[in-house]
């Protein structure tokens, strides 16, 4: 066997000038400086608490990533079989009860702690952020391939864009009436699927008044790069000031207006002023929600 | 059945005609065919094509097989991988249309999972087993040429989709309800389920074959917990096969019958459940990323023991963490789709046993670490990419912890988070592992060792494209970017990393090139292994001449000891007599080879065709086929032969083992 190769030394692993390049460039991609890295600027309390779980995550899970890679680095440097390296050579030493113990208890330490802040988190949100407040319900339909939202509480609906107040906890009910797909506002917080027959809800909230990016974030065909919608956060005097404007200059949604909308397309942003009653608990029943306990429980609780 | 507004595009099914690439494509096939053809018939080639690899029963010439299949379809997926990013380099381009785009990354998730990682997993297994554990095949040689054909006969069908009937297009887990046919009609989403379908047949064959072969067919002496790390790891890939590929056999069944035969066992209206597909798809789909990454794993654990001159550190705990990771990788199946709206308790069970998985795994990576520790560290091939490893899987293990985390989740679900962490420990995992693996063997394989220094610019190209063109897209997640978009406006600050990332898969693009043109010159100007144990190995298929002769073992070893060869090594250089006593060689009892694997896998392919295409009669034909092939198999009774002792010593005496 040649040796060659392992003569030729400084190709250290890696060569130091790209390993520190790989340094700097990593407070780049984690520091999440511009506000347009979305999850870590979030406008209200659903995103800040999954912004605060994932940088707890990041956290721990550092307290093995790091030192592993630093262990990694250390030990080939030391141990290389080079001519005249001094360090000791164990070829036997592969047992130690004591350092298996070390590592199975580090990351079952680690996990438990997560698994902790998850359960809570995880059972928070399915909760309203707030409980003094009424909430505001607005029901979404994917459709192939844009987004109808419906205000129960006013009747009215828009296409591709909502109004929601600021400081007041949103109860979003979502139902596909076309191929399932995921309703994500990412400064508000993280998403949930959007399916025929079914009747789920999410609970999100603005604080701050802004114009937010929503999209949907599950494959829907031929359409769906092009699934965004403008979710607006205001006050609550302008919110209701803009449910005023839609109800007196919008056109109303009928059946067979909807029936257009559901149509496979592309759509820009539409307002109507009324929508045919029950549409949106007719087409979830239709679709299979006549099946489901969960659903019936859903939009009752809504009401 | 049929849905208002979707009835119209029945009429046009999403046939690819028109397209450059396409007729390109068409050319280029008909071109390699006709070279094929020429160069068989020009240098009367077809009766060995035929008596030496097609109707071969060797665990080693499948395994060839399987890894020149896995190559190519690497680079089909590759080629797939480098169009996605040309197309997302720079906002709004006009490079695909989102037909086109949404084809490609359905066939570059299947086929790098299921016609690349697994026939990679299947050469190593083929390659590998026999030889660690002391065996001349493995218990069923025939079911394993079956397992070969069929898996290549359902990756021709859905390679073929490429230029006959149109590609799939519902993404790689093909989610109802948009894969069913008033969404999604004509052949493309036929081919996906009917090439999975066959190839998954022969993935359980291989299953069962290899969970008999270690279990029943160890040398005398080889305990289990005397065998080497890569042999545990293909029992946990073994077990996970047969426990989850019912599961996907299932859904593409159910599913093929809604799409055929207009059932509703997942359609939107008529009482389907979409969602209970999803449960079926991962319920599969989680099991299998541990059934590629478990032999990974055990290719480290071998690479990095031999090339640090050292043994495995901690081999029980290295046992017992394979064994953890198979058994909780059937509990965790819903973290892929956590925003399904399932209750916090299912949630919260399903994110901590998710989580769990770190713990069996950040054990395995400490062993690693401790294996080289106070060993002599000799930066091979296979050892570099061991090492390049390590670091990826520690980033991608983190990230798949954070992923675990439900609420967490449901910010990074579908978005380019995602991407990154699947294609970290993908290919950090999987792809390094194989590759490792493949430097490792390639001398047992073939008798020569690949060129070391165009294999060190492969590593690095690699190795840096990788980084540059994945840690972008744990940016691109945190900013609002989602998987499975064609285009995307500019101003939302993606661009710069998207341009970044797309430089990294060209950076890979080379260094498969460079693989390629090494393993090219490695055969021009080849490094013969003469000794049959070029890196001063462990195991006991280092005890044999490079490539192994085709019954292995002349005489069959006895085992006393873990890494039995390094022992009988050992035992040499102190001046003992090891297994001096030389038994008296005896017939050797071997499979007969034959033809009919692939004629039975190539009545699947057409049965398969016509099921994809509601041509009945073609599809009963095949099945017909199919029973013919079965039944005279049934009825055959000369299947095996002896080679006689004189033929052994005159193989042995060449090959200057005697």
């Amino acid at each position: 066997m040649q040796k060659t190769f392992d003569r030729r030394r400084p190709r250290a692993f890696p060569p130091a000038q790209w390993r520190r390049g790989l340094w700097l460039a990593l407070p780049l991609l984690l520091g999440g400086c511009s506000p347009q890295v979305m999850v870590f600027h979030p406008v209200g309390p659903v995103g800040r608490t999954e912004e605060r779980l994932i940088i707890i995550s990041i956290v721990l899970t550092a307290i093995v990533v790091v030192p592993v890679i630093l262990l990694l680095w250390h030990i080939v440097h030391r141990y290389r079989d080079v001519p005249g390296n001094d360090a000791p050579y164990r070829p036997e030493f592969s047992e130690s009860r004591t350092l298996e113990v070390v590592w199975w208890s580090i990351p079952i330490v680690i996990i438990a702690i997560l698994a902790v802040f998850t359960t809570r988190d995880t059972f928070a949100l399915t909760r309203p952020p707030e409980k003094s407040t009424t909430p505001l319900t607005v029901e979404v339909t994917s459709l192939d391939w844009k987004w109808l939202f419906q205000y129960p509480g006013s009747n009215i609906a828009t296409v591709n864009y909502c109004y929601i107040p600021t400081n007041r906890p949103i109860r979003f009910i979502l139902t596909s009436n076309a191929p399932m797909n995921s309703f994500w506002v990412p400064q508000l917080g993280g998403q949930e699927y959007t399916m025929p027959g079914m009747a789920m809800q999410l609970w999100l909230q603005a604080d701050k008044p802004g114009l937010y990016y929503g999209r949907g974030a599950q494959f829907s065909g031929k359409g769906f790069a092009h699934m965004t919608f403008d979710v607006h956060a205001t006050s609550q005097a302008d919110f209701d000031a803009w449910v005023k404007n839609v109800k007196t200059t919008s056109p109303p949604l009928t059946e067979d207006g909807y029936n257009q909308l559901a149509h496979p397309g592309l759509s820009g942003k539409l307002s109507y002023s009324s929508y045919p009653p029950n549409i949106f608990h007719d087409i979830i029943m239709k679709e299979g929600g006549m099946y489901m306990k969960h659903d019936r429980a859903v939009l009752e609780s809504a009401k | 059945m049929h849905l208002p507004g979707y009835v119209n595009n029945v009429a046009t099914p999403f046939f690819v005609t028109g397209d450059p690439m396409i007729y390109a494509s068409d050319v280029l096939i008909v071109l390699t065919l006709v070279a094929i053809v020429f160069v068989l018939t020009y240098f009367k080639k077809w009766g060995w094509l035929w008596r030496e690899w097609i109707t071969t029963v060797d665990h080693k010439k499948i395994g060839i097989m399987y890894l020149i299949a896995a190559l190519l379809m690497l680079f089909r997926g590759g080629v797939d991988a480098m169009l996605m990013r040309t197309q997302l380099a720079l906002p709004n381009m006009r490079f695909l249309e989102a037909e086109h785009y949404d084809q490609i990354f359905t066939t570059h998730g299947t086929i790098m999972i299921l016609f690349m990682a697994m026939p990679f997993i299947f050469a190593m297994f083929n390659i590998a087993v026999p030889l660690q554990i002391g065996a001349r095949d493995v218990a069923f040689p025939y079911l394993n040429a079956i397992s070969f054909w069929l898996f290549f006969f359902g990756a021709l069908l859905l390679n073929l989709s490429f230029v006959i009937g149109g590609s799939p297009d519902g993404g790689w887990t093909s989610y109802p309800p948009l894969t069913e046919w008033p969404t999604d009609p004509g052949p493309g989403e036929n081919f996906y389920l009917l090439a999975l379908q066959i190839s998954g047949i022969g993935s359980m064959a291989t299953g069962i074959n290899f969970l008999v072969t270690i279990l029943k067919m160890r040398a005398p002496g080889m305990t289990l917990m005397r065998m080497p790390m890569f042999c545990w790891s293909v029992v946990g890939a073994s077990i996970l096969i047969i426990f989850s590929f019912p599961a996907l056999t299932v859904a593409l069944a159910l599913l093929m019958i809604d799409r055929l035969f207009g059932a509703h066992f997942f359609t939107m209206l008529q009482g389907g459940n979409p969602m209970m597909y999803v449960n079926l798809f991962w319920v599969w789909g989680h099991p299998e990323v541990y059934i590629v990454v478990l032999p990974a794993f055990g290719i480290f654990s071998e690479v990095v023991a031999t090339f640090s001159r050292k043994r495995l550190f901690g081999y029980a705990s290295m046992v017992a963490s394979i064994m953890a990771i198979a058994v909780i990788s059937y509990l965790v199946w819903l973290h892929h789709f956590f925003t399904m709206g399932a209750g916090p308790g299912v949630n919260s069970f399903f994110a901590i046993s998710t989580m769990s998985v770190g713990i069996p795994t950040g054990v395995k990576v400490f062993n690693w670490l401790f294996t080289m520790y106070q060993g002599r560290i000799r930066l091979k091939l296979p050892m570099l990419w061991a090492i390049g490893f390590i670091p990826n899987f520690a980033i991608g293990g983190a990230t798949g912890v954070m992923l675990a985390v439900a609420p967490g989740d449901y910010q990074y679900h579908n978005s380019y988070f995602l991407i990154a962490h699947f294609h970290q420990v993908l290919i950090g995992g999987v792809v390094y592992g194989m590759l490792a693996g493949m430097y490792y063997w390639w001398p047992k394989m073939f008798g020569i060792i690949l060129n070391e220094r165009i294999g060190r610019w492969a590593f690095w190209v690699f190795n840096i494209g990788f980084y540059v063109c994945f840690l972008p897209q744990y940016e691109l997640g945190f900013m609002g970017m989602t998987r499975r978009i064609y285009v995307y406006p500019a101003g939302m600050g993606w661009t710069a990393l998207n341009l970044i990332s797309t430089i990294g898969a060209y950076l890979m693009g080379i260094a498969f090139v460079l693989i390629v043109w090494q393993v090219l010159y490695s055969i021009r100007f080849p490094e013969r292994d003469v000794t049959g144990d070029p890196w001063d190995g462990r195991t006991l298929e280092w005890s044999l001449p490079s490539p192994a002769p085709h019954y292995n073992f002349a005489r069959i070893p006895t085992v006393t000891a873990r890494d039995a060869w390094w022992a009988e090594k050992e035992a040499r250089r102190r001046g003992e007599d090891v297994q001096k006593e030389l038994r008296p060689l005896e017939p050797i009892h071997m499979p007969n080879n034959s033809g009919r694997p692939f004629i039975l896998s190539v009545c699947f392919f057409i049965g398969g065709f016509g099921l994809v295409f509601e041509w009945y009669w073609l599809a009963i034909l095949g099945g017909l086929g199919v029973m013919l092939c079965l039944l005279l198999r049934s009825l055959e009774t000369n299947t095996d032969h002896y080679i006689p002792v004189e033929e052994i010593r005159r193989t042995e005496a060449a090959l200057g083992r005697l």
